[in-house]
């Protein structure tokens, strides 16, 4: 399997320039001259230039600007209302709020948009509890990529949207698609992803004469001796690999990586068996409760993804396990990290079975039992995910496409050319966490993944087979209660 | 009742007030006003706490999860022999107990010194005591973060203080993440955030202490320690007592500090922060609710302490 | 209510000369290795409450950058007031701070209106039932709040409360409403009876008694726990965080914690460090202005009554 990495160079970034407008025609000629880059390639530059040339930068535009009519979009919904729960306050709300106006603006339908909340935990209760009361508060409704399962019950069934989109060629990723199905009902449909990625310093690889990792021991190997040689350089804080190791979310997230890349399953399997006892489940524990104190900070084991980042982001980090947002801040002007780093697939294990694997993220949507304009709100979900907006989500907000087209767009691509190398990670090393089977008790299963693994990294327990044995009899007890 | 009102003259200042109404209209009347009067907050209580409260202890024999609002039911006391059994629920309770004996132990002899320290008259004793309400005015979601900076293994002042100072074996060292450290880093948190409030009180009680009292005891050649052991401490014993009490309550029932500096981290887990990981996070509404009627029991049982505490105080 | 600090002249002599924690009269070296013990102590108490806020507010003034690199300089290199400017352009936390002035000033408001004249009834009128609900009023001010949470939300969707304003109005004044009451109460009790004996003797009632002599009188002790409900309201977490869900009734520390980066979005440290001096600015600011009664205050509570 090839490993694709992406290093931002000067060519992205021209192309970059090109499309916002950053740089005149001439400059870019002049600057993609001096790149040697082939003719054909600077006329495709050239015409971004002139896109970007209708409106000055990104920041000048209007949120939406890249928003197209899907032809299907051909209904009159005038009179009708609909309440959408999507993005919480912050950066993703006016392009949400854009999407939705030019929905209401094509259809006639009023769109409620209501701004969620921007944590996970207090926005599942309003969830759960709004709908439990069977209220139609909000018809459509943005839900964790770990939430079918327990939302199920209120969600109506889109099978028919999916099929339809594919219909038009929007196909799914069909991992991302299986895990919105519960007991063969698509609740859900991907609005976009994410997936955990590892984050390299190019330029250290370099220094240390080290090649990218493809293998956890290779990644040990490697960062043992950045770390050795640039603590030795007078950085003492250096520290070779950070991760997310704090009991929450994010360290079931990390230890499912592990465990599933060292062939040791997914803690729960699809048809309910508990493999979180097996052998390589246990080794791939016991390798990261050895990161922690050598190539891993002490600390890692509070750390959620913010501390790791700014560790990384002060550039005291060799290799860094994160979600796709890292890559933009990691890319900015003003960041000491501009072009010395790559992204790409975490390393796999070595038990039998080993493979890639990345967490999947990001958010879905679903549609309410309890909503007054059942059949509305799924052409609002349909459009949603459909092909058109998930490209300008691309474009204008850098989330990640749910639909494999999507990533040959040449917009998309050249608006964020890396999403490009993000595709492999999605397409081919995306392992979903055991929500579906533990339907409304995934939460119970993920506390006590993350409990169990927080105190075998942070030393509260040090027998690992008997820890692992235990959590394995603990999410025995869950399945039996599903 | 009768015993009650012992109880409000204990701490209430003298009472000088009381208006004999005899059963006669005008007696009427003001049983009238009264009502009236309290009726708003009466009301405010019983819905936001007394309900609820009742609501909580009736859940909590049930197996409701947010997530099966159709598939409950009455289970006895299931959930509280679950408890019993959990293993984190233990971890939660030692670790709450640990930081309430821990910071209420510390508050009050860092209190003391502090008290003792302002107690006495120097230039720029007003500005010390004013800086001492800093700590206790900010928001405890505030400090939190502020601490956990400090606390930062890579960025934080902490390590970097100590480092210099020589103490290198706290190069990047782990503080709120290490388990022997945990606890204590969020007591340290806790302690500087409520000394101050320790500090004024005892404060308060020192300045009722006559001067004369120990200027008498000086007569009769008493040293500064002795003077303090035989004539502060137990005259400050009330104030001491009635601080104490509110303050284990206070801990006891920790719940915004841990969780915003250490999530559901078993190493710091107190036991509102586990009710609120049944709560919330799993939404085990049932068992949940049993938990959080343990705590309340808890506390109950410290507030009938206190009053007995008092009562003993006053015979 | 105030503690007014009666030392004699001679004594004041006295502590002066030995810098207050001298055994004799005399300046020995005994008592000048005191005195520079003492004011070392002062230092390390000053250190010990100011240096973390001291320290938020070097570190909201350092750039992004900066503030990620190791060996942290105690006074910015190149201090900035970038993060201060994303806070205010920040609608979402600027909304929150609204919310959160709306919310602390209503609270403040109603236990006032309400508080005074619980405390009055409790203070001064004779009626079945009283000592029993100042009892029930005593417990509320140590009720764990985690202990009802799980209920109230329940109660508080089905009368459309959640996530709504007045909705966390309501719920505040469980805490807010019976510390008020408390405290004002033991603040008419401390009030000789023949105050308003005489107005009552010329036929004014009990509610123009009030109004009239008692309610001017008890204005400083109001102002104090109208503060300290203030400073309760504005600093709440739990409830907000379980009863509040979008930016229409999100509260200031709400706002603040999500900076801390449990979400996928990239929150610097400078600026939350920033959010968080902008947030306490209003409280230390009501602190300092009424530092003496608050002191008072406080103690009055827990000394007194």
């Amino acid at each position: 399997m090839s490993r694709k990495i992406l290093v931002p160079n000067a060519v992205n970034g021209l192309m970059q320039d090109a499309m916002y407008g950053r740089a005149s025609r001439r400059d870019l000629i002049k600057r993609g001259s001096a790149l040697g880059l082939s003719g054909a390639l600077m006329g495709s530059i050239l015409r971004f230039n002139s896109v970007g040339a209708q409106s000055a930068t990104p920041e000048g535009r209007e949120w939406g600007w890249s928003l197209t009519k899907p032809e299907w979009l051909d209904v009159d919904l005038s009179g009708v209302t609909l309440s959408a729960v999507m993005d919480a306050d912050g950066t993703g709300a006016p392009f949400t709020q854009a999407v939705c106006d030019f929905f209401a603006e094509q259809t006639g339908a009023t769109i409620n948009f209501i701004k969620g909340a921007e944590s996970a935990t207090d926005r599942l209760t309003y969830y759960t509890q709004t709908l439990n009361a069977q209220a139609s508060d909000f018809d459509i409704f943005q839900v964790d990529v770990i939430w079918p399962g327990i939302l199920a019950v209120h969600a109506e069934d889109l099978t028919d949207i999916a099929s339809e989109l594919a219909e038009v060629g929007n196909t799914f990723f069909e991992r991302i698609l299986t895990n919105n199905r519960i007991n063969d009902v698509q609740v859900s449909l991907p609005l976009f992803t994410d997936a955990g990625m590892l984050y390299t310093r190019t330029d250290l690889l370099e220094k240390y004469g080290a090649s990218a990792p493809t293998t956890w021991a290779e990644l040990e190997e490697a960062a043992a001796a950045i770390q050795e040689g640039e603590v030795g350089d007078g950085n003492g804080n250096f520290v070779g690999y950070t991760f997310q190791g704090a009991a929450y979310e994010g360290l079931t997230c990390n230890a499912l990586e592990w465990v599933y890349s060292n062939g040791g399953g997914t803690f729960i399997e699809e048809d309910g068996t508990v493999t979180a006892s097996s052998d390589q489940a246990k080794a791939a524990v016991e390798r990261a409760m050895g990161w922690v104190g050598t190539i891993s900070p002490s600390a890692v084991t509070s750390y959620m993804e913010e501390d790791g980042r700014q560790v990384w982001q002060g550039g005291n980090n060799a290799f860094h396990r994160n979600w796709p947002y890292v890559y933009a801040i990691s890319q900015a002007d003003d960041s000491d990290l501009k072009d010395k780093f790559s992204v790409g697939l975490l390393p796999k294990g070595d038990g039998e079975g080993a493979d890639n694997a990345a967490t999947l993220g990001g958010w879905n949507m679903m549609v309410s039992k309890y909503s007054q304009n059942i059949d509305a709100a799924k052409v609002f979900a349909k459009y949603m995910c459909s092909f058109e907006v998930q490209k300008s989500r691309s474009i204008e907000r850098s989330l990640n496409p749910t639909i494999a087209e999507v990533y040959e767009d040449p917009d998309v691509l050249a608006a964020n050319p890396y999403q490009a190398d993000f595709y492999p990670v999605f397409d081919g090393g995306s392992v979903a966490r055991p929500s579906s089977v533990t339907a409304d008790l995934y939460n119970d299963a993920s506390v006590a993944i993350f409990t169990v693994v927080n105190e075998l990294l942070s030393g509260q327990q040090d027998d690992v087979s008997a820890a692992m044995d235990g959590l394995a009899s603990e999410l025995e007890e869950i399945m039996q209660d599903v | 009742m009768a015993s009650g009102d012992g109880m409000m003259d204990r701490m209430a200042p003298p009472r000088v007030t009381r208006f004999t109404a005899p059963p006669t209209r005008a007696g009427r009347d003001q049983e009238r006003l009264g009502w009236m009067l309290i009726l708003p907050t009466i009301l405010v209580v019983i819905g936001i706490a007394i309900y609820p409260l009742l609501e909580s202890f009736r859940l909590s024999f049930t197996n409701y999860r947010s997530s099966r609002p159709d598939r409950w039911s009455y289970i006895g006391i299931e959930n509280y022999k679950d408890i019993l059994g959990d293993s984190t629920f233990h971890t939660s309770l030692w670790n709450t107990i640990v930081f309430t004996a821990s910071s209420v132990a510390l508050e009050t002899v860092l209190g003391m010194i502090v008290a003792l320290t302002i107690h006495s008259n120097f230039k720029g004793r007003g500005a010390v005591r004013t800086s001492m309400l800093v700590p206790w005015a900010i928001p405890t979601v505030v400090s939190s973060l502020l601490w956990s900076w400090m606390f930062h293994d890579n960025f934080g002042i902490i390590n970097n203080l100590l480092v210099d100072l020589g103490f290198t074996r706290f190069h990047m060292f782990n503080w709120v993440g290490d388990p022997s450290t945990a606890l204590f880093s969020v007591v340290m948190v806790d302690v500087w955030k409520t000394t101050p409030f320790m500090a004024l009180l005892l404060l308060a009680g020192l300045q009722v202490i006559p001067e004369d009292v120990y200027e008498s005891s000086r007569v009769d050649g008493a040293t500064k320690w002795q003077q303090f052991w035989q004539i502060t401490m137990p005259l400050l014993k009330p104030a001491l007592l009635v601080a104490l009490i509110f303050r284990t309550m206070a801990s006891f029932r920790v719940f915004d500090m841990i969780f915003v500096m250490n999530g559901y981290n078993t190493s710091t887990m107190s036991v509102s922060v586990f009710a609120h990981q049944e709560l919330m996070a799993k939404q085990r509404l049932g068992f949940g609710s049993a938990v959080s009627v343990i705590i309340f029991v808890c506390i109950a049982l410290m507030v009938v302490g206190y009053t007995r505490m008092i009562k003993v105080e006053e015979q | 209510m105030e503690y007014e600090i009666k030392t004699s002249p001679e004594e004041l002599d006295r502590l002066r000369a030995t810098g207050g924690s001298g055994s004799g009269a005399r300046r020995t070296p005994l008592a000048i290795l005191g005195k520079v013990g003492f004011i070392i102590l002062i230092f390390i108490i000053l250190l010990y409450t100011l240096f973390p806020f001291y320290w938020a507010i070097v570190s909201s003034l350092k750039t992004t950058q900066e503030i990620v690199r190791p060996n942290p300089t105690m006074w910015p290199m190149e201090p900035t007031l970038e993060n201060y400017r994303t806070v205010f352009k920040d609608a979402s936390f600027m909304r929150a701070l609204a919310n959160s002035a709306i919310i602390s000033t209503s609270v403040v408001i109603l236990s006032l209106v309400f508080g005074t004249l619980t405390a009055y009834a409790m203070a001064r009128l004779r009626f079945r039932g009283r000592v029993f609900f100042m009892y029930l009023i005593l417990s509320m001010t140590m009720f764990p709040g985690i202990a009802i949470i799980g209920a109230l939300f329940t109660i508080m969707r089905r009368f459309n409360a959640y996530d709504t304003i007045w909705g966390l109005v309501i719920v505040y004044l469980s805490f807010a409403l019976p510390f008020t009451v408390w405290v004002l109460a033991n603040f008419f009790r401390a009030m000789p009876p023949d105050l308003e004996q005489a107005a009552l003797v010329d036929g004014a009632t009990q509610m123009v008694a009030l109004r009239q002599i008692l309610l001017p009188l008890a204005v400083p002790g109001m102002v104090t726990t109208g503060l300290l409900a203030f400073i309760e309201a504005w600093s709440e977490f739990l409830y907000a965080r379980t009863f509040t869900i979008s930016e229409k009734a999100k509260t200031v520390q709400i706002a603040i914690s999500d900076f801390t980066g449990n979400t996928q979005f990239e929150v610097p440290f400078g600026t939350r460090m920033a959010a968080a001096v902008v947030v306490t600015i209003p409280l230390l600011v009501g602190v300092m202005l009424v530092q003496k009664r608050i002191i008072a205050g406080m103690t009055a509570g827990a000394v007194k009554g």
